[in-house]
């Protein structure tokens, strides 16, 4: 098992998604137990379904110094970058540390592949239009290289793309660079838009839902897709005695299938050791779950039976894809963002959509906003390869 | 919405932390793996590095890849057959058990031939989208589909950093070995592209590389050190001949090349290789 990580500072933090824009409207919607699902109105012909749009991208292009970037999964990132004071606070860490000694790791699964796909739509003599004759938008370091232009951060500049576990692992590799004293700061998250590959991929797997998503539902039909920007500002904890702490986190491997969970959650249950490990704690010293609860009928049933095995029924626990909608690569970061919102706010997000639970989880899971102190939290993200990523966040006075 | 960029000639080390020198880690290299069509392994590209030895004619222009089971190596899309290729070599070479080890994967665009298939078939049909294929655009795929054939559960990682992916794979491989005193697998690779797409995304020619890289101690192996600083200057050696179009094609072979270009000499040597759009890594290669 891994030795326990020093804990770091997480100094700023934002998200965007169909809930709206930043931490005060994401905590306002999920204490209220207001989700932001519509029916499906994204593409040419669109799919009978719910999703989680975000409102107001079509009419939020890239600055123009920026335009070369021009895409739907790069305004997200850019809205998303301009809540809650995040660019500030990166130059802020640019100003003390230097350009080079703040990293930039974000994740996303599909990055702007719409882009790639409009251009298929729309080809010219087999050629793609010229105004989507940007090499940059098509390859999946897109929302890196975009997001490194738009804050002017030089030191490393990865995407990890690991499909739905992509913007967890970020943190984990934020922590070690830190460690090993690459950079004295790290702005890590991610950004993921509707586009038709994964509406479409999905469909075609049979996973997506005819009615809003209801994770751990016993008559659950699927997942809902969304889109979200999320991103968090890492810094060594003496900077800021405050801030809420990234106290550990697990990554593994199902060594299972490509696209169903392996059925005794093994590699869940390792990310979840290694996080229980790195942070130093018990299952019993856990206050909140912030679950994958995609509300595929595998995903559920395997995490349902993890956490009632694992956690006492005083540990409160909760999915909130019925609310934002699985937002894939962008999950990690976004629930981060939960996670630290509930340990900021002191309330446990319900778990939207679900009315009869499965029973191998109902004494844990929260279906409505539940108030509370909540010192510790963990998030789970889980993805395609059997790739998984277990988050520990905390009050500062809680390490 | 304000503007907030920066002038990046405007940034530098004057406010950085004192104590904050960029650090540097020393890392071993156990095992080698590497494939190309016409050089199906690390010792024939090696002697291709030397110099001594051109390009096998009629060559199989798909890997083996004997790590994957039969059935899956029949329908694997290619990034997976050229990852599991290396994989399984320099886990070889290693003799270190594939299972134990944590992964690192980078390619600078995934499988470019099932991003076209997707990307057309969205455009006329999108309702006949094959599910497998889109289970195997992932980035992570060929990650994914290792870890199943080595029975590997520990942390795999799928990263891009464009035309820097080599170099930011290989920092992100090393900063895992060192910072969980672990051995760790790096593979580097990329696809041919087709279609409409290739105009975009030049690849050239399919091409991987794998290490298996230590904390340093492991005496007998070759090893190097790395060290980031900021910068965006940099000279690569040119290739042989015989490997030149392959450099020329895609910034992840040239930089793949040179770092194995200085593992096949006898000598030791420096190297400098990007790792960001303002980030180099100074390495120390020991024979």
């Amino acid at each position: 098992m891994p030795a326990p990580i020093r804990p770091l500072a997480v100094t700023a933090y934002t998200a965007t998604s169909a809930l709206g824009r930043g931490v005060a409207t994401h905590a306002q919607a999920l204490h209220a137990n207001r989700g932001g699902l519509r029916p499906n109105d994204f593409s040419s012909a669109p799919l009978q379904c719910f999703i989680g749009r975000v409102d107001g991208l079509e009419d939020a292009p890239l600055p123009q110094a920026l335009g070369d970037w021009e895409c739907r999964n790069n305004r997200l990132a850019w809205l998303g970058l301009d809540q809650d004071g995040l660019l500030d606070a990166v130059q802020a860490a640019i100003g003390r540390y230097g350009a080079d000694r703040v990293a930039l790791i974000l994740g996303t699964s599909t990055a702007s592949i719409g882009a790639s796909e409009e251009a298929y739509r729309r080809l010219e003599d087999g050629r793609f239009p010229r105004d989507l004759q940007r090499p940059g938008i098509h390859t999946p370091h897109s929302l890196t290289a975009f997001v490194a232009a738009a804050t002017a951060i030089a030191g490393p500049a990865l995407t990890i793309s690991t499909a739905c576990s992509s913007s967890a692992k970020v943190f984990a590799s934020a922590e070690r660079m830190m460690r090993l004293g690459l950079v004295d700061a790290a702005l890590v998250g991610g950004v993921d838009t509707l586009c038709d590959s994964v509406l479409f991929g999905f469909n075609a797997l049979e996973l997506v839902s005819p009615e809003p998503c209801r994770p751990f539902d016993a008559l659950r039909k699927g997942i809902s897709i969304g889109e979200a920007a999320a991103f968090a500002l890492l810094q060594r904890a003496d900077v800021a005695p405050e801030a809420p702490r990234l106290i550990g986190y697990g990554e593994s491997s199902d060594a299972h299938h490509m696209s169903t969970p392996h059925p005794h959650g093994r590699g869940a249950r390792a990310a979840l050791d290694d996080a229980l490990a790195r942070s130093g704690l018990r299952e019993d010293q856990i206050d909140y779950v912030n679950l994958h609860g995609t509300a595929t009928l595998k995903n559920d049933e395997v995490e349902a039976a993890m956490l009632g095995e694992r956690f006492p029924s005083r540990v409160r626990a909760s999915s909130t894809k019925g609310f934002t909608g699985h937002t894939l690569g962008a999950a990690g970061g976004l629930e981060a963002v939960f996670a630290l919102i509930a340990i900021g706010r002191g309330f446990v997000p319900g778990n939207l959509g679900c009315t009869q639970p499965e029973s191998a989880c109902a004494q844990q899971l929260a279906l409505q906003c539940e108030e509370g102190e909540i010192r510790v939290a963990l998030s789970n993200s889980f993805g395609f390869g059997g790739n998984n990523a277990c988050l520990a966040f905390a009050r500062a006075e809680a390490v | 919405m304000p503007v907030h960029l920066i002038d990046i000639t405007d940034v530098g080390p004057r406010t950085r932390n004192a104590g904050a020198d960029a650090a540097r880690m020393d890392v071993a290299i156990c095992g080698i793996g590497a494939w190309l069509s016409g050089a199906p392994d690390w010792p024939t590209l090696r002697a291709i590095l030397r110099g001594e030895n051109g390009l096998r004619d009629g060559a199989p222009s798909k890997p083996a890849a004997p790590t994957l089971p039969p059935a899956e190596r029949r329908r694997a899309p290619e990034a997976v057959l050229l990852a599991a290729e290396v994989a399984g070599q320099a886990c070889a070479m290693a003799q270190h058990d594939p299972a134990a080890l944590p992964c690192v994967f980078t390619s600078t665009h995934g499988e470019l031939a099932i991003t076209d298939y997707m990307c057309a078939v969205l455009a006329c049909a999108p309702r006949e989208l094959s599910p497998t294929k889109f289970h195997n655009s992932v980035h992570n795929a060929p990650a994914g589909y290792w870890t199943i054939a080595a029975h590997c559960v520990r942390a795999s990682n799928a990263v891009t950093a464009w035309h820097a992916s080599f170099g930011a794979g290989l920092l992100e491989a090393a900063t895992l070995a060192v910072a969980e005193d672990t051995p760790v697998l790096f593979a580097a690779y990329d696809t041919a592209s087709s279609g409409p797409l290739a105009e975009m995304t030049r690849t050239g020619r399919s091409f991987g590389a794998a290490l298996v890289l230590a904390p340093a101690g492991d005496s007998g192996s070759p090893s190097i050190t790395v060290k980031p600083r900021a910068g965006i200057v940099f000279e690569l050696p040119p290739p042989p001949g015989a490997l030149a179009n392959l450099a020329a094609d895609n910034p992840l072979n040239a930089h793949a090349l040179a770092f194995l270009a200085a593992l096949a000499h006898d000598a030791s040597a420096r190297l400098t290789l990007p790792a960001a759009s303002g980030l180099l890594l100074d390495m120390e290669v020991r024979v």
